[in-house]
């Protein structure tokens, strides 16, 4: 089979190098002192916290909105916003946007070598990937930290480690450390470093909003963070007001740290759906675009389309907290209702950002470890784009005994029930790829098969809490707690553990210890179940959440739970160990397809090139190949050789 | 192998699974049904107390079986196609392992049709039980005869209620950080930080906030409304038997939201009426001091909630109607 001649002549050249541009080096790149990397962003990152408090207190003089705190929410606000600008102005976000604004011709960025790239404003999608690994271990290591200290706090009924004050910070910051943590988890490392390699192309559509993605995530990190100093807030993640417009100077920084994260999510979202639309490689139709991009497009669209409310609702509070005005203040004519409504009409759409890329990635590695192609592709791609859909139209569940919309409850119901059926699908493709498989239990394919066991009971127990007269008992309580603790962390986390183990020896050429990974897995599935399941009676039972004394029967339960969140701990740190193991202490060098992929992203050179392709692939087939004997070829690398799936073992080309 | 064989292979896995499944369901759920579902919270004290467990029992009938159908599968999966067995044949691809007609289309089918009679099921129930105890905002449309009445006249000076009388009892629960207190419009308006209610009587309770968001639950009730500031928030429930329940606030608010709790009665209906009558006596003194009774009302202008509370119907700052504060149809 000749194809060579249906080779689109532009993409032939091989011209590896990026057009070059005039206007000399950039300063990210240059060495030493005078270039732009972390250290310089954290320094002006500082110098700009001080300038914006300094001025914020200039122009407020000495009114001081926020009740008993001595402390000034404009100067807060100013303070923290210019030292997120200082930040990416340090880091080099802006020498191009700037540099472009006065009329010049922006600097021409290469990439530097070595270790120092991880720390500098970087433009290739696979630095960007392995910095977000980072970045979200840093994020769950934090949230972790803090969990452990909750479920310290929740032995005892009546003997206390912290004050309610100490307590309702830590869950707070928990909840929402987790939340940002979550939402970036799997679209940023997996998502920025698989899609372009995937999909056959050189990079992503928008470089520097790529790259801008993550530091600015890293700024909404120390934003947060920098609750704590400020004395914590203390409504939750889901900050209602009017405890919002009550709370201390730490509210600041939770209105602020998700507008700034949620800056982040946006320009995410838009670089990677743009991406995927525009930057296939040809032949990619699109139903050969394998499933972890499906996915990875679906949450970008939520990721698009949700966060703008979320970012509008943040800054009204802000607004609220420094210019009096009166969104969510009931006596001056706002309604704390508004709050919620926008809240949610982000947070539910949120809730499937943190669901679809664990389908995607379960999608992705089963037919590798069953050997058989993915069962019902289609479906499983109207089922990512229908939850998509369906899940702009639920929000309400969450306000079902609010008041709100009450005669709407019904319709509410219909719809979240709804879209269990297109969640189900991920069901029909999973058990459908296991039939008559050939499984091999390798880590990856393990957590697999435990996000399986675990989403199931969330996604059965979302359904007891979407119907109305159920949702009585356990609105409000343990129940929902456990519900998404089984989604989110029982389906995300677990997906993206299956995702690093599977996909770290191609990103690093380091394989995984299987000895201390499997360890993990066990330890981490059976101690998460032994963790949550119990508290989904302990809700039951009468058990609110967020609350740091209970009744006194409920003792016995909260402490097994507490016992066994710590055993989950414990299994955290073998994660990490295995981490560093593997990937300093003592690592084994990956082969280039340790578990025959069929897919693209694995038949690029080891390391990968810094663009990705010599040549643009024309993709002929999709990757789900598997014992097929005479199948098609994946894909023309236009080298003369032609990628071949043609074996019953499906292995990869020499 | 031939595609006869194959076939029969295929048929064999699933009457397996197949058999395993519907043994497993059945024993659960009769399991379920007579041994745990008795016990299932909250109880039977209420009528919505009573069919919500009622719903919680029948939604576990159809859980059960879909939790077990699924770990089966993946258990048989396991065991039979190991790639750690000898002798397990290699995986078939290309179009038949690719997409199989039948079991989409039943998959699809089955799916949907018991999630839309779930959700059916559950709108009935809603409407029937007259919004399950759940908050049903300030003009409830599902409400239990006698019920705007009992509302309206709770209003008035002249609101009653007596023993025997088969009328609805107006209560209205008031949350302030970090406290639930009690107001009884037919009694005076006389505010207890007690919550007694007669049994066999159909209960208004009308919620609302003089601070931030809490949720008023009563547990063993089945009756979770939140309360906002400047909204009636109404639920209903019709008391069935005697004995205690625990109040407790199920929406964050603040410091000590989870030592936001209490402790209330249902007790007979003579009782009810003499524990009614001495507190409203015993509290007329209070009672003169409190504002009017009104749905909700506004923190005075210093926001002092918790102390004095000026009637909301004058308030100092809305004249106009405010976004989700519309009082019930009188
Ligand atoms: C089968 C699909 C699902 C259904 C029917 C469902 C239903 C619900 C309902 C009705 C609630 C509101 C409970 C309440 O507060 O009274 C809820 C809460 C929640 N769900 Fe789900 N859910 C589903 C899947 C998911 C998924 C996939 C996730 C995330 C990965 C998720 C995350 C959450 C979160 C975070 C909350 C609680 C938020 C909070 O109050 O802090 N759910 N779910
Ligand atoms: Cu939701
Ligand atoms: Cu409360």
């Amino acid at each position: 089979m000749t194809i060579s001649a249906e080779r689109p002549t532009e993409v032939a050249a091989s011209s590896v190098s990026p057009p070059a541009q005039s206007g000399g080096t950039s300063w990210t790149q240059r060495p030493g002192w005078l270039s732009q990397h972390a250290g310089t962003a954290i320094i002006l990152a500082i110098l700009g916290y001080l300038l914006g408090h300094w001025m914020g207190n200039a122009i407020s003089g000495n009114y001081d909105y926020i009740a008993n705190s001595g402390q000034n929410a404009i100067a807060d606000t100013f303070g923290l916003s210019f030292g997120v600008l200082g930040w990416l102005l340090g880091i080099g976000a802006l020498n191009y946007p700037l540099a472009k604004l006065v009329g010049k011709e922006a600097a021409h960025e290469e990439t530097v070598e070595g270790w120092s790239k991880y720390f500098r404003y970087s433009l290739d999608h696979k630095v960007v990937g392995l910095q977000y690994v980072v970045g979200v271990l840093l994020f769950m290591f934090t949230g972790g930290l803090l969990a452990m200290a909750i479920r310290t706090e929740l032995l005892s009924p009546t003997t206390h480690v912290f004050s309610p004050d100490t307590y309702i910070k830590i869950v707070s910051e928990h909840g929402t450390i987790m939340m940002m943590m979550a939402t970036s988890i799997i679209v940023g490392p997996l998502g920025n470093y698989l899609v372009p390699l995937m999909i056959g192309a050189r990079r992503m559509a928008f470089p520097r909003i790529e790259a801008f993605s993550f530091w600015i995530f890293v700024a909404g990190y120390g934003v947060i963070f920098s609750a704590l100093p400020y004395g914590g807030f203390p409504t939750g993640w889901t900050g209602y007001a009017p405890l919002q417009t009550q709370a201390g100077p730490g509210m600041v920084s939770y209105l602020l740290g998700f507008a700034v994260i949620g800056m982040g999510m946006m320009a995410a979202g838009f670089n990677i759906a743009v991406t995927i639309i525009n930057y296939r490689a040809p032949g990619m139709t699109w139903s050969r675009v394998p499933i972890f991009v499906w996915s990875i497009l679906a949450t970008a669209a939520l990721l698009t389309l949700a966060t703008p409310v979320l970012f509008a609702g943040g800054l009204f509070g802000l607004l609220d907290k420094t210019a009096q005005t009166a969104f969510y203040v009931t006596e001056h004519g706002g309604s704390s209702y508004l709050w919620q409504n926008l809240f949610w009409f982000f947070g539910h759409p949120e809730v499937y950002i943190m669901a679809l890329p664990g389908f995607g990635i379960v999608g992705e590695i089963m037919p590798v470890f069953t050997r058989k192609p993915l069962f019902a592709y289609k479906v499983a791609a109207a089922g990512m784009i229908g939850v998509a859909l369906l899940s702009f139209f639920v929000w309400q569940h969450h306000l079902f005994q609010s008041g709100i919309n009450p005669d709407m409850r019904p319709l509410f119901m219909l719809t979240t029930e709804l879209i269990s059926i297109p969640t189900g699908f991920i069901y029909l493709v999973g058990m459908g790829t296991l039939y008559k498989a050939k499984i091999r239990f390798e880590v990856p394919m393990l957590f697999c098969m435990a996000l399986f066991f675990n989403f199931l009971i969330g996604g059965v127990t979302g359904v007891f809490l979407s119907d109305v007269p159920v949702n009585v008992t356990v609105h409000g309580g343990f129940f929902v707690l456990s519900h998404f603790h089984y989604t989110i962390m029982g389906g995300l986390l677990f997906a993206f553990m299956a995702g690093l183990y599977f996909w770290l020896p191609k990103m690093t050429g380091k394989m995984m210890n299987k000895k201390l990974g499997l360890v993990h897995f066990w330890t981490m599935f059976v101690f998460f179940n032994l963790t949550f399941f119990p508290m989904f009676v302990i809700g039951l039972l009468g058990q609110p959440r967020r609350v740091f004394t209970y009744a006194k029967n409920l003792q016995g339960l909260n402490d097994f739970s507490s016992m066994m969140a710590f055993c989950l701990g414990l299994s955290f740190l073998i994660f990490f160990a295995n981490l560093m193991w593997s990937m300093f202490i003592s690592p084994v060098k990956a082969p280039a397809n340790p578990w025959e992929s069929l897919g693209l992203e694995w038949q690029t050179a080891s390391p990968i090139p810094a663009h990705n392709f010599e040549r643009i692939p024309v993709i002929l087939t999709d990757p789900y190949h598997y014992s097929e004997v005479g199948a098609p070829a994946l894909a023309d690398f236009g080298d003369g050789g032609l990628v071949s799936s043609n074996s019953t073992t499906g292995s990869s080309p020499a | 192998m031939s595609s006869e064989n194959s076939m029969k292979n295929e048929t064999n896995h699933l009457r397996k699974m197949t058999t395993i499944w519907v043994i497993l369901s059945l024993a659960a759920d009769l399991l379920f049904w007579f041994w745990v579902g008795p016990h299932v919270p909250p109880g039977t004290m209420t009528s919505t107390a009573k069919s919500n467990q009622f719903d919680f029992t029948f939604l576990v009938l159809f859980a059960l079986p879909v939790l077990i159908g699924v770990w089966v599968y993946l258990g048989y999966a396991i065991v039979t196609w190991s790639a750690k067995r000898d002798n397990v044949p290699e995986p078939i691809g290309g179009e038949v392992a690719r997409s199989n007609r039948k079991a989409q289309v039943s998959w699809i089918t089955i799916t949907s049709i018991v999630v839309l009679f779930l959700a059916g099921f559950g709108t009935v129930a809603v409407i029937n039980d007259h919004g399950s105890g759940g908050g049903e905002g300030p003009n409830p449309i599902w409400n239990p005869g006698g019920a705007s009445k009992a509302e309206a006249a709770a209003l008035t000076s002249n609101a009653s209620w007596s023993p025997n009388s088969n009328q609805v009892l107006p209560v209205q629960v008031i949350a302030q950080q970090w406290k639930f207190t009690y107001r009884y419009p037919t009694f005076g308006g006389f505010e207890s930080s007690e919550l007694i209610l007669p049994v066999g009587t159909t209960v208004a309770f009308n919620v609302t906030s003089l601070d931030v968001i809490h949720s008023f639950w009563a547990y063993q009730l089945s009756v979770k409304a939140d309360a906002n500031p400047q909204v009636n928030d109404v639920a209903y429930t019709d008391t069935k038997q005697l004995g205690n329940f625990t109040v407790r606030c199920s929406e964050l608010c603040g410091l000590w939201h989870g030592s936001m709790f209490n402790y209330g009665k249902v007790v007979s209906q003579s009782d009810f009426m003499n524990w009614a009558k001495t507190t409203e006596s015993a509290n007329a003194a209070n009672t003169a001091n409190l504002p009017p009774f009104a749905w909700t009302y506004v923190p005075d202008a210093n926001g002092a909630a918790g102390g004095y509370y000026p009637d909301g119907t004058v308030t100092p700052y809305s004249t106009v109607e405010v976004y989700g504060s519309k009082q019930p149809a009188s």
